[in-house]
């Protein structure tokens, strides 16, 4: 790879725009797509490299391409700048997530408690609606409280956000669920809501609770059947 | 496939910093490999490696592959798997093979 594609390429990534690097495997040849152009067909495997987010492979004319797909991180946009959410933090990066926390109570949302983390502190509402959630960003809300959870819930289920989730009991959730239902949003709507938030390992602390969420985000991610939505659960 | 380490930048960092650095990526995998296609692996002639193209299985033949590259000045592809008769005789505990493009950062 040449130094100055390599440059592109990270300019790009720092970007946050999608792009995918074609290589042309006899000779080591590459461009960077959509910067550069590219021939219908090897176009097309790129844009739907991206889309996948998997790398493909592709002969054309006898030539054997690799398509390596870069997409921005998912993001992760967390109602609340709770103690669960500092457990959180540390553990998004690595898992492929940009961390971005809505908290209008200022003394929760610090830099002190949450170095290098996105802190909006603007009420979810008009957060939620700036942040415009994608096919590529999970929204959780863990503040337990309706004035600020309930808000960003009705902007995400209006979102193609790939996971919803929200803390709360199984009675608190019954009780969402109604409240969501009064603004309009059906039963399949509310059934995209992962709630109680996170796989169930009987987490207690607050680490144990972060994990589970991530857990859960990974295998919604995935396409693996622990991060499907459950069975719509009754009021107790 | 986007590792979160950033390797990339890795390369681009030791190459800045005057080292001689080849990245090697998974292009290619069938059947149980532990990297998917797009993971990374960046090697200095130095000897430093960020990243990873499997589970440690191949990483030793790949960096030596990679100072091949870097003095050569010329891409490499390898291929790995159990069924393998080439010169790349390093199995794969897990059954699977892959491929894996070596380039000089030049």
């Amino acid at each position: 790879m040449k130094a100055e594609l390599l440059a592109r390429l990270q300019a790009a990534r720092a970007a946050k725009r999608q792009v995918a690097l074609l290589t042309r495997l006899s000779d080591g040849a590459q461009r960077l797509w959509p910067d550069e152009d590219a021939p219908a067909p090897l176009a097309e495997a790129a844009r739907g490299a991206l889309a996948a987010d998997e790398a493909a492979n592709l002969t054309l004319d006898g030539e054997a391409w690799f398509i390596h797909p870069h997409n921005p991180p998912l993001r992760l946009i967390v109602v609340g700048a709770a103690h669960i959410t500092q457990a959180l933090a540390p553990m998004t990066a690595p898992l492929g997530f940009a961390l971005i926390v809505i908290d209008p109570r200022r003394a929760f949302a610090t830099e002190e408690r949450f170095p290098g983390v996105t802190l909006i502190d603007d009420w979810p509402d008009e957060a939620m609606a700036r942040l415009a959630p994608d096919a590529r960003s999970a929204v959780v809300t863990l503040t337990h409280d309706p004035k600020l959870d309930d808000p960003a819930l009705d902007i995400a289920l209006k979102s193609e956000a790939f996971y919803i989730g929200a803390l709360g009991s199984r009675r608190t959730h019954a009780k969402r669920v109604a409240r969501l239902a009064e603004l309009g949003h059906g039963e399949a709507a509310l059934a995209r809501i992962h709630a109680p938030v996170g796989l169930d390992i009987e987490a207690v602390t607050a680490p144990e609770i972060a994990l589970s969420i991530m857990a859960e985000l990974v295998a919604a991610r995935r396409g693996a059947a622990l991060g499907a939505v459950r069975a719509p659960r009754v009021a107790a | 496939m986007n590792d979160n380490e950033d390797i990339l930048a890795t390369a681009g960092a030791w190459a800045a910093a005057g080292e001689q650095v080849a990245i090697a990526t998974v292009v290619e995998t069938w059947g149980s490999s532990p990297r998917p296609a797009g993971s990374q692996l960046a090697v200095t002639m130095s000897g430093r490696m960020a990243g990873s193209v499997s589970g440690g299985c191949i990483e030793g033949a790949v960096a030596d592959a990679a100072k091949d590259a870097m003095r050569s000045g010329t891409p490499k592809l390898l291929d790995f798997g159990i069924s393998d008769e080439t010169a790349w005789q390093v199995g794969l505990s897990c059954g699977g093979k892959l491929t894996v493009f070596v380039e000089p950062l030049a």
